[in-house]
Formats: C-alpha cells, sequence, structure tokens
C-alpha cells in the first residue's frame, strides 16, 4: 500500500449554474511520478485539482488518494498528505509575516512549537527565502510569494504536491528557479500548466484533458509532439519541441 | 483610486506597527485587552458634564505610544477619521441646550458647549486606545486573548475573518476602479448608472477570492480555530501592568484629580 498513489475513476463534476466541467475522468498516479495536466481554458484542469484536496466532490466518481477514499470524513489525512499551491500566491499568503503563513499549517495540526518552527525554517530554506521570514508577504515580489507559498504546503511534509499553473505571471528568471526547484523534489507531483516548456522539462508523463475528459494519457515526450492532438485540444507544441525560427533545425 | 490604495497601506501598517518589539509589544495581550477594557468602561462611565475628570485619562496613551515607539502622526490620522462621526453625534448640543455653566469674567460657557467637548474628548481617548490595542498587539494576538477570556469561538472567527475581508474587499475596490478609471477619462467618479452593476461586480469578486482564501486555509489544515502559537505565559509584569493601569484609572474614576491639584495650585497661591 502506497500513501501517494492518487486514483480517479469516473470522475463526473456539473457545476450548479449547469456546467460540466469533468465529464467521466479515470486515471492512477503511482508513488514519485511527475505529471502535468494540460488543456484549453475550461478543460476541466482547476476543477479536477479541487477534487484531489477534497474542495470539491464528484457527482458520479471516486477520488482515492493511497487507499483512502476523499470524502469530508477523511479531509484532515487527505489535507495532510496532498499540499495544494494554488494559483494566485495571493490567496495562500494571508497572515501578517511570511513565517506565520508557514506556520499557519504546522500549528493546524496542533504539533509543539519547536517542531514548528523546525518545520518553517527547513521550508523556507528548501525555496531559498529564509531570509524573508519577517517580511509581510504583500511586500514580496511575484517570484518570492510563489516560493513562499510553495514553502506553506512544504512545511506540512505532503507526500503528493499538487500546483495550479506554478509558473503562471513569473518572470524567466524566476520560472528557472522554480522548475529547478520542482526538479529537485523527489514528492509525487500533479502539475497544471498551459506552460507547455516547463511540463516537458518536468513531468515524465502528461494527461490532456479535453472539454472534462480524458484526451490522452501517456509519456510526456509522446503526447507533447503529437501536433495534431496538441492543435486538436487548443495547445501548442513546446517551442523546445518546434524548429529553431532562425536555422529551421528540428529539435525532435 | 490613490486613497483607496492608500486605505489598504494603512490598514496594513497597523499590522506591521504590531510586529516591533518593544516593552508595550511584550506584555501579555490578555493584560493588554483587560487594561483596554477596563480604560475605555472608565472613560464612557463619566457624566456628561465631567469634562476635566477626563483630562488625567489622557496619559494612558501617551505613555503607551511613547514606550511603544508609535509614530504619533500616523495614529493621530486615523484618530482624526472617527472625529467627523462624534462632531456628528454632538454638533447639535451647544445649540440646543444653552444654560450657562462656566462664568468667567470676560466669557460665559453653556453646559451645551461642555457636554460636545466631554463627547469629542471621550470620542478620541476610546478610539485611541483601541487603535493603541491593534498596533501594539496585532489582531491574531487580541483574538488568542478573546480565546482566553472564554468569548466563543464563533465569534473570535467572525472578527478575525472580517478584519481579513477588509483588505481583499479595498483590492478588488481598487481593481474595479482602475478598470473604470481608465475607459472613462472624462469622469470625476463613477457614473449613477453603474453603481448598481459596480456593487454587484465587488461583491461576487470578493466572495470569489475570500473563498478561495478560506479554499487554501482548509487545504492546511484549518478547522475553525486560529492558532497562532508561541503562547506566552502570563507572568508577573504581564499582572502589574493590568493591575497599576487599572488602579490608576479608578483613582482618575473617584477622585477629580485636575480638579485637586487645581485647588491645591490656588492654596498655594493664597
Amino acid at each position: 500500500m502506497s500513501h501517494h498513489k492518487i486514483e480517479v475513476n469516473g470522475l463526473k463534476y456539473q457545476y450548479t449554474d449547469g456546467r460540466q466541467a469533468l465529464n467521466g475522468v479515470n486515471f492512477l498516479i503511482t508513488h514519485g511520478q511527475s505529471v502535468g495536466i494540460v488543456g484549453a481554458n475550461g478543460a476541466g484542469k482547476s476543477t479536477l485539482l479541487m477534487h484531489l484536496v477534497g474542495i470539491l466532490f464528484p457527482n458520479e466518481g471516486e477520488v482515492n488518494v493511497g487507499d483512502v477514499p476523499v470524502t469530508k470524513k477523511t479531509l484532515p489525512v487527505i489535507r495532510q498528505s496532498v499540499g495544494m499551491v494554488f494559483q494566485n500566491p495571493d490567496d495562500q499568503l494571508f497572515m501578517t509575516t511570511v513565517y506565520d503563513d508557514v506556520a499557519f499549517g504546522p500549528r493546524n495540526y496542533q504539533l509543539p512549537e519547536e517542531e514548528v518552527q523546525k518545520r518553517v525554517q527547513e521550508a523556507l530554506d528548501t525555496v531559498g527565502v529564509l531570509h524573508l521570514k519577517g517580511r509581510p508577504p504583500y511586500k514580496l515580489s511575484g517570484g518570492e510569494k510563489r516560493a513562499v507559498a510553495i514553502a506553506t504546503v512544504l512545511a506540512m511534509k505532503p507526500d503528493v504536491l499538487v500546483m495550479d499553473e506554478p509558473t503562471s505571471a513569473l518572470d524567466p528568471k524566476s520560472r528557472r528557479r522554480l522548475i529547478k526547484l520542482l526538479q529537485g523534489f523527489t514528492h509525487t507531483k500533479i502539475i497544471t500548466s498551459h506552460d507547455m516548456d516547463m511540463v516537458f522539462e518536468l513531468c515524465e508523463r502528461t494527461i490532456v484533458l479535453k472539454d472534462g475528459k480524458v484526451a490522452a494519457d501517456g509519456p510526456t515526450m509522446e503526447i507533447l509532439k503529437n501536433r495534431e492532438l496538441m492543435e486538436e485540444c487548443s495547445l501548442e507544441v513546446p517551442l523546445t519541441l518546434q524548429a529553431c525560427p532562425v536555422c529551421g533545425r528540428n529539435n525532435i | 483610486m490613490s486613497n483607496i490604495t492608500q486605505s489598504l497601506y494603512n490598514i496594513r501598517l497597523l499590522d506591521e506597527l504590531a510586529e516591533k518589539k518593544t516593552v508595550i509589544h511584550k506584555i501579555h495581550p490578555l493584560a493588554k485587552v483587560m487594561t483596554t477594557g477596563v480604560y475605555l468602561i472608565v472613560t464612557v462611565s463619566f457624566g456628561r458634564y465631567e469634562l476635566s475628570g477626563l483630562i488625567p485619562l489622557i496619559f494612558y496613551p501617551i505613555i503607551v505610544i511613547a514606550l511603544a515607539d508609535i509614530p504619533v502622526i500616523t495614529i493621530a490620522k486615523r484618530v482624526l477619521l472617527v472625529s467627523p462621526l462624534i462632531i456628528g453625534i454632538g454638533v447639535f448640543n451647544p445649540i440646543i441646550n444653552q444654560d450657562p455653566m462656566i462664568i468667567m469674567p470676560w466669557i460665559v460657557i453653556s453646559s451645551g458647549w461642555v457636554s460636545f467637548l466631554s463627547l469629542l474628548v471621550k470620542g478620541i481617548l476610546t478610539a485611541l486606545a483601541a487603535l493603541l490595542l491593534i498596533s501594539t498587539t496585532g489582531i491574531t494576538k487580541i483574538a488568542l486573548a478573546l480565546r482566553m477570556i472564554w468569548v466563543p469561538k464563533i465569534f473570535i472567527l467572525q472578527f478575525l475573518l472580517t478584519y481579513r475581508y477588509i483588505s481583499v474587499l479595498i483590492e478588488e475596490v481598487g481593481r474595479i476602479l482602475r478598470a473604470y478609471s481608465l475607459r472613462s477619462p472624462r469622469e470625476k467618479g463613477i457614473r449613477f448608472s453603474n453603481w448598481g452593476s459596480l456593487t454587484g461586480q465587488l461583491l461576487i469578486r470578493t466572495l470569489d477570492r475570500a473563498q478561495r482564501v478560506y479554499y487554501s486555509m482548509c487545504c492546511r489544515g484549518f478547522k475553525g480555530e486560529y492558532n497562532v502559537g508561541r503562547e506566552l505565559g502570563i507572568q508577573f509584569k504581564d499582572f502589574l501592568y493590568f493591575s497599576g493601569w487599572s488602579v490608576y484609572f479608578l483613582i482618575i474614576r473617584y477622585f477629580n484629580i485636575s480638579e485637586l491639584i487645581g485647588s491645591l495650585m490656588i492654596g498655594v497661591g493664597k
């Protein structure tokens, strides 16, 4: 039995306005895998992530983390095991200092203050922003905010990291730093993004969503170089895999 | 629009002031909350013509401001914000109540003016005490202190989330006004016909945003209770702070110090 396994079976979800966001999604993500979830706007990526941490519950089907089904009763266990980094770091940072924000999760699990302090130091150190611990979060740059948002989740010591568009609104240098950071993590990672190059670099497996269904699921290299599939799903082959605009040489 | 951004900065400034490490900041939050409570009760308990009795109460904010290293102008500006409200309440006192109360050779002051001034002083002192409590303690620690005196969890949660919601609301107002002003260059304000849709938008957007913040809290194990950590034990100095100030306030309440000093000086003069 692995607590790091995530299994989604026949997941269907309809919003109250009648929009069918997920229409029968199935997949199994095993321990240590790094999986990219891509798709056009409105394909159901964020809705799917919200099911993995029990913010939304399926109308039909089920989500299992390890062997534990995601239900209201199992939420404390699920949320300790699956850490979610939101698309907008401002949604995740609401305390007056970076330290208190990172300590928020461990304190909610009633850990002793010495352990909380240790975890906060470790998490901030891992993402390279320990020097910011006394600063108010709203005064940080976009890249720093994102790093702190990841630290808030790391401090919970999750087995699985779920990230919603982690590179959106980051400058190229911050984006590169984040990619290197994520490459160093051994957690099971599930990343949704429109940044196809990041998915190409970080994830060995990619799931393509279209109209609330899995349109393709397989090794990233095979999926992302499939121009026909990409265009059909309103996506694009990553720049890394496209022909060089100057010399015309193809990388594939 | 810059005023809106300024408001957000102002709210956050109080949070930043609360992070200082002065003697006053190190006093236990419970001692400060209870001292402020006694101060507020004593201040409002003075009768409407007891203006002179209120004067010694000014020493509490002065001493706290000095010891806590709080910028005077910053706090004064915020206190002035509430003054129009107090003036609005008491402005008719001098007109309605014109009985002479203080008669001096060159001027006669009516009881209406005395009651108006006493209302103004009380309003300023209470607003000052509340602002000083927030800027020397911080909202989360105030919540911790309230929890220690068995205020129900649901009220504390409401209090904390409302405080957080204010900044979410101001941020969204800022964004909406910016978008509006960029597409309506000749207008100074917001056209009346657009008020409804803008307010509706604001409500929906802030609710959405607040919900996302709440989700992110839930994902990190939030179960309806803020855990601020670093729970300090109450020490002798905290007890001394509370009891010292309380005794001072009660002495002021039962003995008119200003009058005593005045009569003492007149006696010496004679």
